[in-house]
Order: C-alpha cells, then structure tokens, then sequence
C-alpha cells in the first residue's frame, strides 16, 4: 500500500511543467487532484519514475465567462463545481454530477482536468463534456490545440491526449433554454455508477430538441445514444426506450451483467427525462 | 522543497496543529505517514491507504482530506490540523461529549476521521438533517456501530452548537 519510489517536482508555471514533463520523460505522470493516481500509485497498479506537481501553477483552476461559453480550469476542484455560480447557470449538468463523485475529502482535492484525463469509463465527468459539446483544451510544447469532447475519450483510460499534452481547460457552450440532467444508479452514494446518463435538450412540449443522450458505467468510454436522442427528438419515449437495444452494447462488470445494464439503462433514460421535463 | 527540479527526497515545512514542523521526507511519503512517523501524532489512523475508508481524514489549509491521497511533499507550506490539535483547542469538544454519551465508538479505530469530517458538515452546516449527517460521512468507514450511534451523536452536537458559539474547525 505503500507506493514505489518516485521523484517530485512542483512546476510553477505551464512553462514549468512541459519543461519538467519532457525532462522526466514519457512515463512520469502530472499530479493533479491525485485521488486516483496516489491510491493507483500506493496499489502498485501504477508505477511512475516522476510525478509532476501542477496544484501550484496559476491560472489553472476556476471558472470563467467568455461570449457564449464558460471556460473551467483543468484544476477547478469538485467542491468547487457544486458550489460555482457559473457553472450552476450555464453548465449545470456539471454542477449535478460533482456532489455525486467519491465523498466530501475527495471533492475538496479531485479536479475535473484530471477526472477526464484518466478517463474512467464509469465516471461521470466525460459523459457530462461530451453531452454539453465542450472543447478540451490541450497544451503540448508545440503550443495549444483543442479536441472536441466527442473525439477525446478513445477507449478504457486511454484518451486523445498526445504525450507530453497537458489538459488546461475545458470550454462548454453556454446552456441557454437547454436543460441538462445527470442521473446514475450505485449502490452506494459516492461509488462508480452500474449505469449512468446525461441528457440535454431543447424541451418544447413532448419533444426533446437536440437530445444528446449520454451513457457512462455501459462500455469503455462514454457511450452516446444515437438512436435514442433521435427518437427523443420526435417526442417518442417508448421508440427511444427500444432504440438503446442498438445503442447500447454493455459489457458486464462486478456491478451487473449486460441484461441488468441494458434494464437499468432504459430505467434510467425514463427518470432523466422525467427530470428534465420536471426542470 | 527543492525550488525547481527533481528530487527523490523534499524538504518540506508545514504548519502543523498552528506549530511550524519541518522535515525531509521520501517524495512517496504519504502525508499520513509523516503526520504519524514523522512528526509523532498518532491520532491520525491508516486504514485502507487507497481513499477509501477515512480514518486518515485532516484538515488543510481548511478542507478535509484524504491523508493517504495526498503526499507530504504536497503539504509544504500548507497548514495542516489533526484530531489532536482540533482536541486541543476546543474545536471538537461538543462532537466528542455527544461521542461518548451516545457510545458512538466502540473499537475507536474510525472515530478522528469521524470527528474531523463531522466537524467540517457542522462548519457548513450547524442544523443537519440526519440523511445529510449520512450523506456527509458517507466517506467514514465504521466496523463496529452500525453508524446509527455516530449520526445521533452528530445530531447531538449540532443541538448543542446551536446555542454554543462557534466551534469550526481550526483553520477556518
């Protein structure tokens, strides 16, 4: 439980940390809230010859307005999502779904930039960027790029990040009329969800303009639902409730098998867009 | 701390209980480990040692956290509280009078992380619910009580704060 020697280092800027980063080498990994990789690190399910500290670079946390989106710093802490104004107006499947990760000691410490750079496929932060449309934005010694958050998450902890990119912010459209929910089923408040959903649309009466309807907890990444938000759109539940046969594929995990999944699956969509009809 | 590169061994300062500690330490050093190894208090208990079961909850620079989640080398320059400077100075008092007269606690082992993270829902909150009291310590694993001694005990102190002036934790 102890983890293997390593080497540390607190970068001061961004600068800082590239330059650390390409020094270390390709294996030495950013620290950022650390609630998953210390504990990964401690069971030896990690290993790493350095960690780069970016708790103490400026400018990397907090959230901020610009035009018709809100930029969140990679380091913006969980506590800090349930708590923000910003994000509560503008993005507030973001704000749901911080309370709903771990336990109050880790809200205070996790971040959203690392949350999304490890990339657990039953997390609830990815499926929320990729149901809000937002843009990763990425910094690499060769200067800044962004990826849209559907071509981000590539598979089971692995993401689109380049080595030696770092995650510094994430860009999500202003909400607007849109409504957002998050909504998941655990066993135990605070667990990984057996199956978790974000749903945001355009609610006009019966139908659900725009759905985007995303899954976490179903596959190796986050799962969009197609068939389902399509059905939405012309206010069908019962078609969107038979179209995740073919949207989804899950896998069974400790927490269930794929039947259980698929089930939960249409129970949750139904509670989500109760949720969202109720808002 | 080394200012700028490297190193496998930090030097860290943190300000501990209100005192100034410091030491070097292993860059893997777990900041519950140098609480408990390296500066002598023992109050803060390792349990799972991968975030899970609590007992190694303390506060910095005013939050609870995971002892075992962060590093020592983390907390340089940070100020740190632990069960027992948050005994010393009054802050747990209520939480611990309610402890022993509900028999919240029976083998111990839970009972600084329990306190801590309790202390820090009466700091937000001075009137919990008993489902919020649940939800807050959700984090705070218990083998013993069955966890209904330590939410009546919460509910206590939160009962006898109300009239109390206030007894949040001590960086805060």
């Amino acid at each position: 439980m102890k983890p293997a020697q390593f080497a540390y280092a607190r970068a001061k800027d961004l600068p800082h940390a590239l330059a650390l980063w390409a020094e270390a080498g390709e294996d030495a990994q950013i620290l950022a809230g650390g609630q998953s990789l210390i504990a990964g690190l401690g069971l030896r399910l990690a290993d790493t010859p350095a960690l780069i500290d970016i708790n103490h670079v400026p400018d990397l946390a907090g959230v901020t307005e610009s035009g018709d989106r809100i930029r969140i710093g990679a380091m913006t802490r969980h506590a800090e999502l349930a708590r923000n104004p910003l994000v509560a107006e503008h993005a507030p499947a973001i704000a749901e779904a911080a309370p709903l990760i771990a336990h109050p000691a880790i809200q205070a410490r996790g971040t959203i930039g690392g949350s999304l750079a490890y990339a657990d496929p039953a997390a609830e932060f990815p499926a929320c960027v990729v149901a809000l449309d937002a843009e990763l934005v990425v910094q690499g010694q060769g200067g800044e790029r962004r990826i849209p958050a559907a071509d981000f998450f590539l598979g089971l902890y692995e993401t689109a990040l380049e080595p030696f990119e770092l995650l510094t912010a994430i860009e999500i459209p202003k909400a607007g009329r849109r409504r957002q929910t998050v909504q998941e089923l655990v066993r135990r408040h605070g667990d990984y969800a057996i199956v978790g959903i974000v749903l945001a649309a355009d609610v006009q009466g019966d139908t659900l303009g725009a759905a985007k309807v995303v899954y976490f907890g179903v596959g190796d990444a986050p799962v969009v639902a197609e068939g389902a938000a399509r059905a939405l759109e012309q206010g069908d539940v019962s078609a969107a409730l038979k179209a995740l046969n073919d949207d989804l594929d899950p896998p069974g995990d400790l927490t269930g098998g794929p039947e259980t999944k698929r089930h939960l699956a249409r129970v949750i969509l139904q509670r989500a867009i109760n949720a969202l009809r109720a808002q | 701390m080394s200012e700028n590169g490297f190193a496998h061994e930090v030097d860290v300062t943190v300000i501990v209980n209100g005192e100034r500690v410091s030491r070097r330490v292993d860059a893997r050093r777990h900041l519950v480990d140098f609480l408990r190894l390296d500066v002598g208090l023992t109050g803060t208990h390792t349990g799972c040692e991968h975030g899970v079961c609590g007992a190694c909850t303390v506060q910095v620079n005013g939050d609870v956290v995971r002892g075992c989640l962060m590093l020592a080398a983390q907390a340089d320059g940070a100020e740190v509280w632990t069960v027992e400077g948050l005994s010393d100075n009054g802050s747990l008092d209520a939480l611990q009078k309610a402890f022993v007269e509900r028999n919240a606690l029976q083998c111990g082992f839970c009972t600084p992380g329990m306190l801590i993270t309790a202390a820090d829902l009466l700091a937000r909150d001075a009137k919990p619910s008993r489902e919020e009291i649940r939800e807050h310590i959700s984090g705070n694993y218990c083998r013993c009580t069955g966890y209904e001694a330590i939410v009546d005990a919460v509910e206590m102190a939160a009962g006898t704060r109300a009239g109390a002036t206030q007894a949040g934790g001590g960086s805060q």
